[in-house]
């Protein structure tokens, strides 16, 4: 343990998703190294990430306005809605160049174990979007792995009733992987031959 | 096969060894505590990329130490594969085949196979249907490494899954409904999971009954002849008929599931699956457990793991063969029987603490085995 201030630094940085311990320990003591001049870029990089960005109020993306650069596109296709785990799986499909529809970020998969229900995901939201808007096809590209899949499934039992054509990337994604490692080339390959799930 | 070259570092007790090692008989000999069995069960982790003795990594690094590395050379024929492996307790561990990061470390498996026979085999026989579970998976794995997989989602789908029961059962009401909505789902793939390791399990348990059958014969003349029940938790236990294809047992486990759901959601777990299926041991019509003597007792496990030896070698190559001090354990005639049965394996790795205990025929090149050192001598 250390005194005070470091510790805290220690601590906060250790809440970091892969950050254990002794990463932690030696990010805070290379921040303690740091010009003063590097730190505070770094605090106010921080700072105003909270204060500027936000989520899209359309799919949940992240964005410095109201709507996402995808939702406010007028050339982007609203016939068609890929839904993702996260923002970051938007960058990688967006990456490809080759999608031009809309998106639904869920902001997670579904995981009991992190008690992570339905309910704590943007699945209403996807059903207002659904029965407003001209939407013909649903792409589920939720990560290639036990979540993933479970969210998908789910997803396509609930809308179902609605008659859409509800499709799921082809395999070929790592399995077990996230949506956000897969090359473009990859990734392509999956979103051509995405095929419809029927249940 | 066999293994040319063993290399540890901070692997239990064992700061840094290198042991080459030679085809036929290598027995490694020292007083208890010194080190014997860590070095087969680095052999055996190689293979199965787990310790037969502990179900976790952590004890598997040296105290006081970060991780642990494993490094061994594996010669089939001509050819010479080099796997290592690092330890990680509580973070990803890493493996490289011939110098090449592998994506996971499940993709080494089927590189090396071992059988090893371990003091603990009793419990096989005795002990709780979760070490006959993890035999017959083990030997799964072992053949077809894609069961590796199988096995890992289906764990991975019964963690979720009792998590999801138990905060249903837990009843925060409003919880409750959204919880509900998703079982079926889970359902859904802990039913496609489970049938086709169960359909696995089945598929080894028929190719095993006339192995054990055979071995258990040459190893005594009391007793016997033993002979292998799967139980399925899924099928009621008076069930004339159970299906073996994967396709039908999805089915068996859905209704299974449907059955069970009340039950499951009052105690908050999983009652159905292939992890409460056991392997029923019998001698005749006796339940072994129950009924076997000692003696029987280990011929039978002794038998389970020569059939699986058996098994292995007839998919094309002799699986490197581990005895780990399980001499002591037996009388003369049984020493002697085993020995003739195993001595002409390609690679035999044999550890006692007393040379005396193991058969002439078994004696091979010998190591001496000394606080925390290996010496050939
Ligand atoms: N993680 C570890 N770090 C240091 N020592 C260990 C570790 N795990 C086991 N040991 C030591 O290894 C010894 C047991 O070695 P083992 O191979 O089981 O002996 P044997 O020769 O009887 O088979 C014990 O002395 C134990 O304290
Ligand atoms: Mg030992
Ligand atoms: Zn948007």
């Amino acid at each position: 343990m250390y005194e005070g201030a470091v510790q805290n630094l220690i601590d906060e940085l250790g809440r970091l998703p892969g950050v254990g311990p002794k990463s932690a320990q030696r990010l805070a003591f290379h921040l303690l190294a740091a010009e003063t001049a590097d730190v505070k870029r770094l605090v106010s990089a921080l700072t105003e990430v909270k204060e500027r960005v936000r989520f899209c109020a359309v799919c949940g993306n992240v964005s410095e306005e109201n709507e996402c650069r995808v939702c406010r596109d007028p050339k982007r296709d609203s016939a068609v809605i890929c839904v993702v785990e996260e923002s970051k799986d938007v960058v990688a499909i967006e990456r490809m160049r080759e999608f031009r529809g809309r998106y639904h970020v869920l902001g997670g998969a579904i995981s009991p174990i992190e008690g992570v229900g339905p309910d704590d995901l943007r699945i209403k939201e996807l059903m207002t979007r659904l029965s407003n808007d001209e939407v013909t096809e649903l792409i589920l590209a939720t990560d290639p792995n036990l979540e993933g899949e479970a969210t998908a499934t789910y997803l396509a039992r609930l809308v179902k009733p609605l008659g859409l054509k509800v499709t799921r990337l082809a395999s070929g994604l790592p399995v077990g992987g996230d949506l956000e490692y897969a090359d473009e080339v990859t990734l392509g390959r999956a979103f051509e031959g995405r095929r419809s799930l029927e249940f | 096969m066999y293994v040319s070259h063993l290399q540890l570092a901070d692997y239990r007790s064992y700061p840094q060894v290198h042991l080459e090692l030679e085809p036929g008989i290598s027995t490694f000999v020292g007083a208890n505590g010194q080190g014997k069995t860590n070095l087969v069960e680095a052999i055996g982790y190689v293979a199965s990329l787990g310790s037969h003795r502990v179900a976790n990594d952590a004890p598997l690094v040296r105290k006081g130490a970060e991780r642990a590395i494993i490094r061994a050379a594996v010669v089939k024929g001509d050819r010479q594969a080099v796997i290592e492996l690092e330890i990680n307790p509580g973070k990803a561990n890493r493996a490289r085949l011939n110098r090449a990061p592998a994506t996971r470390p499940r993709e080494v498996l089927g590189v090396l196979r071992t059988v090893l026979f371990a003091p603990e085999d009793l419990s096989l026989v005795k002990g709780d249907p979760g070490e006959r579970r993890r035999f017959l998976d083990d030997l799964l794995v072992a053949r077809s490494p894609r069961f590796a997989g199988v096995r890992s989602d289906y764990e991975r789908v019964l963690k979720q899954r009792n998590a999801l029961l138990k905060s249903a059962s837990a009843g925060l009401a409003k919880r409750r409904d959204a919880d509900l909505s998703t079982l079926d789902v889970w359902d859904e793939h802990l039913a496609e999971a489970g049938a086709e390791l169960i359909a696995g399990r089945l598929a080894l348990v028929a190719e095993l009954q006339p192995l054990v059958a055979k071995s258990y014969a040459e190893l005594t003349s009391v007793g016997g002849p033993p002979v292998l029940q799967y139980r399925c938790s899924a099928v009621p236990d008076d069930a004339a008929h159970v299906p073996t294809g994967s396709p039908q047992l999805v089915d068996v486990l859905h209704s299974a599931l449907r059955e069970s759901r009340e039950q499951e959601l009052q105690r908050g777990i999983s009652l159905v699956g292939p992890h409460r299926d056991d392997l029923r041991l019998y001698l005749d019509d006796l339940p072994a457990k129950g009924y076997a003597s000692q003696g029987e007792a280990w011929s039978y496990a002794l038998s389970l793991r020569l059939a699986g030896f058996e098994l292995l070698r007839a998919d094309g190559d002799d699986p490197v063969l581990i005895l780990d001090d399980v001499f002591a354990e037996l009388d003369a005639g049984r020493r002697r029987r085993l020995a003739g049965h195993v001595r002409h394996a390609e690679q035999v790795l044999v550890s006692a603490a007393v040379a005396a205990d193991v058969p002439d025929e078994l004696q091979g090149t010998r190591f001496r085995v000394h606080e925390g050192g290996v010496e050939r001598e």
